[in-house]
């Protein structure tokens, strides 16, 4: 993975002397909590209903061991000894002191961790997809590209005041599972036919209030061009994006309104006028860049493995395990594992400091040392031996880690919602908790089989729910909480935004809703093999809303 | 029209500015750096090209550079004024100033200025910053401020005087 330099090292320090002094500031009273806060939010502190919240960037999604352990130790230090892994491949502490911050922050930089730009209207940490380097079906490695971005990004002199903030995502395979259609920039590295690498450049995608599927801006931008061409992007926007209403200030509105050829004609003169100083990405320096993420040293395997199938006619847990969590790895006999942050009745994407630690113990033994954050809210152990499935199924069960819900009913993606989040109308944590009680049996759920199911507690859309298969979203009704679900939303290469179904429903009745709407796609289903998906695109909302409204 | 008093801040340090930004429909002062709008500017090139004076331009957060291409040279310093620290177009006005319109003279940075942003200001391209906020001007003088180094910029004891 990726190892800072000096000049990373420096940076991060002095970043965290500056927050320092920052702190100082404010706590001995010079700076008003006004002052402060675009100073905290560039240091992602946020302010949420109870305490402090601390966003920790995790770039690319990609941890060592020896981070992740320093991540369980400032959780058992500084916060309640757990974590929570969020849907943009961070981890947020929820209840640290702000006099410790500065402590926690010169803690990180010893791993070589920060949680620079994880809010504010500058460009956020970068994600990518969570198999990158492992996963069988991709093309090209996007982690090199998530970094050269990442360094281009830091402390952008010009792009550190935007109209609002901006997210860039990419991947290297065709399936897309860092969902870069709801990105301000989502990017897809592949090969034309000559072999040569470049990208396909979407830009104005987004989620919130406005949900928006991004377009194309270039179908193949030469690799060269990376910085320059997103560079040229983000100075239209930061010129022309708007300003007047934070609603409509993402770059997505300004897509929206000016219309695509008027967009791709200002990006393109100005990626023409760029200066050749800093045009090209030489490749030198890709080079340089793609050796920090050169392939592990996999032993040559057997695509199967007699000693991983021979514990599974003994093992229905590890059997259940490996069919669901364990998916298709490049090199022959090993797999990339999912580790589900979602127990049954747990909160969604929440780690205690002990799994963490056990975690980091798995992927030192098992995984290269190698850990990812997925935006599904779980852990990923990218590069693991189908031997040693059967030891590290074991090891997760005894953290309580093993649920074998990867892309199921339970495998919920929820946003703090009105437990933590300023800014909820409803709750989400209890919403999660009790669908996933609800359909805790396993049978159950891998009979109802692939079912994304996303809940935001306001339509700021932090858990998705408008690419969720099925998703619930909180609205204040007269000071009641209610959930409204849209249906058929997708976030890969099939990117869609969800349809409202109907009128909402209250707290106690918004689980029987999905399970309705779970029977009537189980009764209208062609075979087990067509999906919620595939069966609510090929019926659409009608069979739905006669179940769900029946009686209405 | 600056009501507050401002100082101005290049090269690593505190220097004097006879600097006076006119109205529109103002007359020009003889002996002192007459700053314009870009209004006036268009509005009285001919004139004002033919002035022997020293002439400054003042953009506005939400002006373009529209009308001005090969206009620059004209200038002694060109000003970008930020409404508010947290509307960074002047950055992105200050990038396409250097290097789509080749502008080599000073670019001062006016209006919102405060510490916690300088930095940016100095990578981004301006060289000279008009500084009315009191504290800025005190971390300044007490060398309080912190800079962050950044790749491919100047060394981090550089920057805050990388200017002349
Ligand atoms: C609790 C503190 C949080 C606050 C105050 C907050 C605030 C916001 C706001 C205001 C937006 C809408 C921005 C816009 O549309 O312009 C947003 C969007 C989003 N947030 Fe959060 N959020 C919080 C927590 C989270 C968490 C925990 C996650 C991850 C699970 C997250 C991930 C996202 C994502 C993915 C979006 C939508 C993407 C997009 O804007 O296109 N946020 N958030
Ligand atoms: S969706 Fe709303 S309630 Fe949930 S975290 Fe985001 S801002 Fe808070």
């Amino acid at each position: 993975m990726y190892r800072y330099d000096q000049f990373d090292r420096s940076f991060v320090a002095a970043r965290v002397a500056e927050f320092r002094d920052q702190v100082a500031r404010r706590l001995s009273g010079e700076l008003t909590e006004d002052q402060f806060k675009p100073l905290r939010l560039m240091n992602g502190v946020y302010l949420q209903l109870h305490a402090y919240m601390l966003r920790i960037a995790i770039p690319y999604g990609v941890l060592s061991s020896r981070q992740l352990r320093k991540l369980a130790h400032i959780g058992r230090v500084y916060d309640r000894s757990s974590g929570h892994f969020t849907t943009r491949q961070n981890l947020q502490f929820n209840w640290v002191r702000l006099a410790d911050i500065p402590d926690i922050l010169a803690e990180l930089a010893e791993v070589e961790m920060h949680a620079i730009q994880t809010s504010g209207n500058c460009i956020r940490n970068v994600t990518a997809d969570h198999f990158a380097g492992a996963a069988a079906d991709e093309t090209v490695d996007p982690r090199p590209y998530a970094e050269l971005l990442r360094q281009w990004s830091s402390l952008h002199p010009e792009f550190t005041f935007l109209p609002r903030k901006f997210k860039l995502a990419v991947t290297g395979a065709a399936v897309d599972r860092a969902a870069i259609q709801v990105h301000d920039i989502g990017l897809e590295v592949k090969r034309n036919e000559r072999g040569e690498i470049g990208f396909a450049v979407y830009v104005g995608g987004g989620q919130g209030r406005t949900p928006m599927i991004a377009k194309k801006l270039r179908d193949f931008l030469p690799e060269r061009d990376l910085l320059a061409y997103c560079e040229a992007i983000l100075r239209v926007y930061n010129l022309e994006g708007r300003r007047d209403n934070k609603y409509k200030a993402r770059i997505k509105i300004l897509v929206h309104e000016k219309g695509l050829e008027e967009i791709a004609a200002s990006v393109e003169a100005e990626f023409a006028a760029q200066p050749v100083a800093t045009a090209a990405l030489g490749e030198a320096e890709i080079a340089r860049i793609a050796a920090y993420f050169a392939p592990p040293r996999f032993a040559a395997l057997p695509a199967r493995s007699a000693v991983l199938e021979d514990a599974q006619t003994e093992d229905a847990a590890l059997c259940r395990f490996v069919s669901r969590n364990v998916s298709a790895h490049k090199a022959p006999g090993y797999g990339v594992v999912t580790v589900s942050l979602k127990p049954i009745g747990g909160i969604p994407g929440d780690a205690t400091s002990d799994q963490m630690d056990a975690l980091a113990d798995i992927a030192e033994r098992w995984s290269f040392d190698e850990l990812r954050v997925s935006h599904a809210q779980n852990i990923v152990l990218p590069h693991v031996r189908l031997d040693d499935l059967p030891q590290v199924h074991a090891a997760l069960a005894a953290a309580g880690l093993a649920t074998p819900n990867d892309g199921l009913v339970t495998d919920i993606i929820a946003c703090p919602g009105l437990d933590y989040c300023a800014l909820a109308n409803a709750r989400s944590i209890p919403v999660a908790q009790e669908i996933s009680q609800r359909f805790a049996d396993l049978d159950r759920q891998n009979a109802i089989g692939e079912l994304k199911l996303k809940i935001s507690g306001c339509i700021n859309a932090c858990g998705h729910h408008h690419v969720g298969h099925i998703g619930i979203l909180g609205v204040d009704r007269q000071g009641e909480e209610f959930y409204q679900i849209t249906l058929g939303g997708a976030e890969g290469a099939d990117c869609a935004i969800g349809e409202l179904v109907g009128p909402g429903f209250a707290a106690d009745k918004i689980t029987d809703a999905v399970e309705t709407l779970v029977e009537t796609y189980l009764k209208l289903r062609r075979d087990p093999g067509e999906r919620f998906l595939d069966a609510y695109r090929r019926v659409g909302l009608g069979p739905f809303q006669e179940a769900l409204y029946a009686d209405a | 029209m600056p009501t507050l008093e401002t100082e101005l801040y290049r090269g690593g340090r505190f220097v004097a500015d006879d600097a006076v930004y006119v109205a529109d429909g103002d007359a020009l002062p003889a002996n002192a750096l007459a700053i314009v709008s870009k209004k006036r500017y268009l509005a009285e090139r001919i004139a004002l090209d033919a002035r022997a004076g020293r002439l400054g331009l003042v953009l506005e957060t939400a002006d373009t550079l529209d009308g001005l291409e090969g206009a620059l040279d004209r200038f002694a310093t060109v000003v970008l004024r930020f409404a508010r620290y947290a509307d960074g177009r002047p950055y992105s006005l200050a990038h396409r100033l250097r290097h789509r319109l080749g502008y080599r003279g000073e670019l001062r940075a006016a209006g919102d200025v405060l510490q916690d942003q300088i930095v940016f200001m100095l990578r981004g391209g301006f060289d000279a910053l008009e500084i009315a906020h009191a504290g800025t001007r005190a971390a300044l003088r007490a060398n309080r401020i912190v800079v962050v180094p950044t790749r491919g910029s100047a060394p981090a004891a550089q920057i805050l005087d990388a200017a002349e």
